[in-house]
């Protein structure tokens, strides 16, 4: 193997903070090593500057270091993060670049940087407050420093792209002459700084380009499975393809003396690895290699036993009900008309681009693992058990992420895998990459899930009771069991809530039943991007079409009447029906649909503009999203967020679904697990409405309504409804 | 032993002939612009150019390959990312996770040596490679604007949304 690698995988970030962290001194210094090789004299020497405080370091060149803790998978988290550090900063943003501390690094400083996990739509909404108090102490201090050297009040000072003048005097001076001076200085008293009113923001709240673009188009950034310490060997993996299964036996004998000096190693009870000098090589031994497997009671499940347990589900009279409001299901009994429906959904793959992988260097008083993660502190306390050694022996080195989508966030089985292998080869880094296959049929899949759906309407065409059942296994039953008591798991039903600011149902109705039945599957669940948003908005959005089909109510005027009580919902529907033109004529054959839905403390709401052919095509020519998240931190990259979620969602809408044959996932690879490409993508108009009195998330939210406001197009073009996904197993003709 | 003319260097390689041109490219060279995605010539991830040609390098054994054979790797498309792809790209802010994004930059650029006015519909039929993220709506635009841009320099202003 060559050197080039070894050096590249050095990123350029990471020297840079190492080099700025040597030279700060304190506490950073702590618990890490140089990677790669890397003397000390070079990173010494690297351009360094002063940490005014954690979370910014000035360089002399008036450079503005950001640290960023949370993952960037894409989602544009980390310029959005430095768009509010920078906007309290009033440094130059065009000088501002970042730079990511280690999990160890936030642990040995007594984790100053606060949660690093990214997930839950949450980078910027949780992490906002206290990167902008950072950011206002760095410019107080910053000033403070130039007053001091002026021998003048404070007060006097204005500054403005990093430089501070004193108009008195007419001195002026810049962040980076005054900051190692700042950097001596006593941060200012948390309860003294006042954040910025963002009508006066110059810098967030703006469409500035993102700060990691230049390095993804020409093909420079080092994510984790491009990594190459010195003397790397590679691992490829194959777990039982049943879960719950376990290895039995292999015969290494049978790969001895092929190319890259391969060795079999068991990893865990369920999986078997192969090592050799490159991955390509260890993957074709590990293919040649004879495997037992103990395939165990998962081998009799398959998708049909899996849908008559959830069937099960929607008819058990132990379900947990989540909300009684009146007696719905007397009023529906007692209604007018009543409108019923079973919905169903499948099962999800992840299918990040990005191959799950880690690399790991396990020695007798070390371990170190190169890692695209969304929470490096979940994969720090992995990787400190699977080692065997304490939390500061560990480190975690973070990559940018090609892809999370919920799938590298708290399981971390990539670095328990990964650290259970190299475990078995003290000192040599052994990087282990899932193959497609082993990646799509082992992943933690979004639930597969039916609902019942009843609603009793009165006889003036108003919606009195609603009765939702939801089946299906639990994520929280899965992940953490200890927590689900008695199937009591309110997260199944995320969307449905009546409490606000998170995810609370947009609709008042008088008489409400929702109701969740836990029906556990040996397949392993986990969250995927908007998690149950994404089911829940099926179910309820195409429901409410089908109830106000019955009650002979146009479906945008039959929402509004179930609102009056939720202006923010409210407000969504009327900007995303406003911008789509709803109901004005459209060219021949082509339908809308709409849906609004609440997940991750923001609002959202979609119109679908579709055609269905005679032999039932669907094509979807245009989308209208409506989103408001309270704060817009970055209107282009909120943009790019939504413009991606429909994507995602139109993928599992039109293809998405994982079956499950003799206790395995069918689906191996792209061309049975399809993913939406370029020529269906239609046209996606974004319609931001913040109201700026709250932080909501952005990654997740819009994804819910992609589904249900094509079905509910479908519905109308077709007059049928549609009740199950994915699309291309319905005849809609 | 493969011979290969990797953007434009020749470079003698020990590996075995059945060996996907990518697991060369990334392992034996270390180029790791060129990514693995699937394996199975689905996603578009480890496309290259061979002879002006953009191709899935996983599904093509390195022993195939000839010496004459011109590859050409994200790394090489330009020295300095000046390609009127590469800046399209930028301008618009197309990436996300940024995984696929080399695939996607070498296909357009094969689409428009071939077709330098691409029309939408030859924006479909050649633009197949996979994106998780969803950056298809950016990616057509930067299409777009990477026509205009090489049509005229002075074309290369912002681009429309």
């Amino acid at each position: 193997m060559n050197k080039t690698i070894g050096d590249k995988v050095a990123s350029r970030s990471r020297r840079r903070f190492l080099a700025g962290s040597a030279a700060a001194g304190g506490g950073l210094a702590l618990g890490f090593q140089l990677p790669f090789g890397i003397g000390a004299a070079e990173a010494q020497g690297a351009a360094a500057g002063p940490e005014i405080n954690a979370w910014v370091v000035v360089k002399p060149d008036d450079t503005c270091v950001v640290r960023i803790a949370r993952s960037e998978m894409g989602q544009g988290t980390l310029t959005g993060l430095a768009q509010l550090v920078a906007e309290e900063l009033e440094c130059d943003w065009t000088k501002v670049t970042t730079e990511s501390p280690t999990p160890g690094q936030n642990l040995s400083r007594k984790r100053v940087w606060g949660e690093m996990s990214t997930g839950g739509s949450r980078g910027i909404r949780t992490s906002e407050d206290y990167v902008r108090r950072g950011g206002a102490a760095a410019r107080m201090m910053l000033l403070q420093a130039a007053a001091n050297q002026w021998n003048v009040p404070v007060g006097e000072l204005d500054v403005a792209n990093g430089v501070i003048t004193h108009g008195a005097s007419k001195r002026s001076t810049t962040y980076g002459k005054v900051a190692a001076a700042a950097a001596k200085l006593t941060p200012p008293d948390p309860k003294s700084i006042t954040l910025k009113d963002p009508k006066d923001w110059k810098i967030a709240g703006k469409p500035v380009k993102r700060l990691d673009t230049l390095a993804k188009v020409d093909g420079s950034l080092v994510y984790a499975i491009d990594v190459s310490p010195p003397g790397m060997r590679s691992a490829a993996i194959k777990a039982c393809p049943v879960f719950g299964g376990k290895l039995v036996s292999f015969d290494e004998s049978r790969i001895v003396g092929r190319p890259g000096s391969p060795r079999a190693v068991r990893v865990n009870d369920a999986t078997v690895a192969v090592v050799a000098d490159t991955w390509w090589r260890a993957k074709s031994a590990l293919e040649v290699m004879p495997i037992v497997w103990d395939e165990g009671p998962g081998a009799a499940q398959s998708s049909a036993t899996i849908a008559e347990r959830l069937k099960d589900g929607l008819a058990t009279d132990d379900a947990f009900a989540a909300r009684q409001e009146g007696d719905a299901q007397k009023a529906i009994a007692g209604a007018t008309k009543k409108v019923e429906a079973v919905y169903a959904t499948p099962f999800l793959a992840h299918a990040t681009m990005e191959p799950m992988n880690c690399t790991a260097r396990i020695t007798a008083d070390r371990a170190e693992v190169w890692v695209p993660t969304q929470n490096g502190e979940a994969s720090l306390a992995a990787l400190s058990e699977e080692a065997g050694l304490p939390l500061a022996q560990c480190e975690v080195y973070k990559h940018p992420l090609g892809g999370g989508f919920g799938r590298r966030g708290g399981t971390q089985d990539f670095v328990r895998v990964a650290a259970a292998i190299a475990k078995q080869f003290p000192g040599i880094p052994i990087k282990t990459i899932w193959s497609r296959e082993e990646d799509m049929t082992h992943d933690f899949y979004r639930p597969v899930s039916q609902c019942r759906m009843a609603a009793g309407i009165d006889g003036g065409g108003k919606l009195v009771a609603l009765h939702v059942r939801v089946s299906g296994p639990s994520i929280s039953g899965y992940l953490t069991p200890s927590v689900i008591i008695n199937g009591r798991d309110d997260r199944q039903l995320q969307g449905y809530y009546a409490k606000p600011g998170d995810a609370q149902l947009g609709y008042t109705v008088p008489n409400l039943l929702v109701e969740y039945a836990l029906r556990a599957t040996h397949v392993p669940v986990g969250p995927w991007r908007g998690v149950n948003t994404n089911q829940n908005a099926v179910y309820m959005e195409c429901f409410i079409d089908e109830a106000a089909r019955a009650a002979g109510t146009d479906p945008v005027e039959f929402r509004r009447g179930l609102m009056q009580a939720h202006p923010k919902h409210l407000a969504v529907l009327n900007a995303a029906a406003a911008k789509a033109d709803w109901g004005k004529p459209l060219p021949a054959g082509v339908h809308r649909g709409i849906a609004q839905f609440m997940g991750y403390g923001s609002y959202s709401a979609a119109v679908a503009e579709v055609s269905v052919s005679d032999k039932g095509k669907v094509r979807v020519h245009r989308m209208v999203l409506a989103l408001d998240c309270g704060h817009a931190v970055n209107p282009d990259q909120i943009a790019a967020q939504v413009e991606g979620s429909v994507a995602f969602g139109l993928s599992a809408t039109f293809y998405g679904e994982c079956t499950v044959e003799n206790g395995r996932i069918a689906q191996t690879n792209f061309h049975h697990y399809e993913i939406l490409r370029l020529a269906e993508m239609p046209k996606v108009e974004t319609v931001l409405v913040p109201s700026y009195d709250f932080w909501g998330g952005v990654g997740e939210p819009t994804i819910c309504v992609v589904a249900p406001s094509v079905m509910n197009a479908i519905f109308a073009a077709t007059g049928k409804p549609v009740r199950s996904l994915p699309l291309k197993n319905l005849q809609l003709v | 032993m493969a011979r290969l003319n990797i953007n434009g260097r020749i470079r003698d390689i020990e590996v075995e002939p059945d060996t996907p041109l990518l697991w060369v490219v990334r392992e034996h060279v270390g180029l790791t612009g060129t990514k693995y995605g699937c394996g199975v010539e689905q996603c578009g991830a480890c496309s290259v150019h061979i002879n002006g040609e953009v191709r899935r390098s996983c599904g093509i054994p390195v022993g195939t390959v000839k010496p004459t054979d011109r590859i050409v790797t994200i790394e090489g498309l330009s020295p300095d990312r000046s390609h009127p792809v590469q800046k399209a790209w930028a301008a618009l802010d197309v990436p996300q996770c940024g995984y696929c994004q080399s695939g996607q930059i070498l296909a357009a650029a094969a689409l428009l040596r071939k077709n330098p006015h691409p029309t939408d519909k030859d924006i479909d039929d050649a633009m197949t490679n996979i994106c998780r993220c969803g950056t298809y709506q950016r990616i057509r635009a930067a299409v777009h604007l990477a026509a205009s841009a090489r049509e005229s320099p002075a074309a290369r202003g912002p681009a429309k949304a």
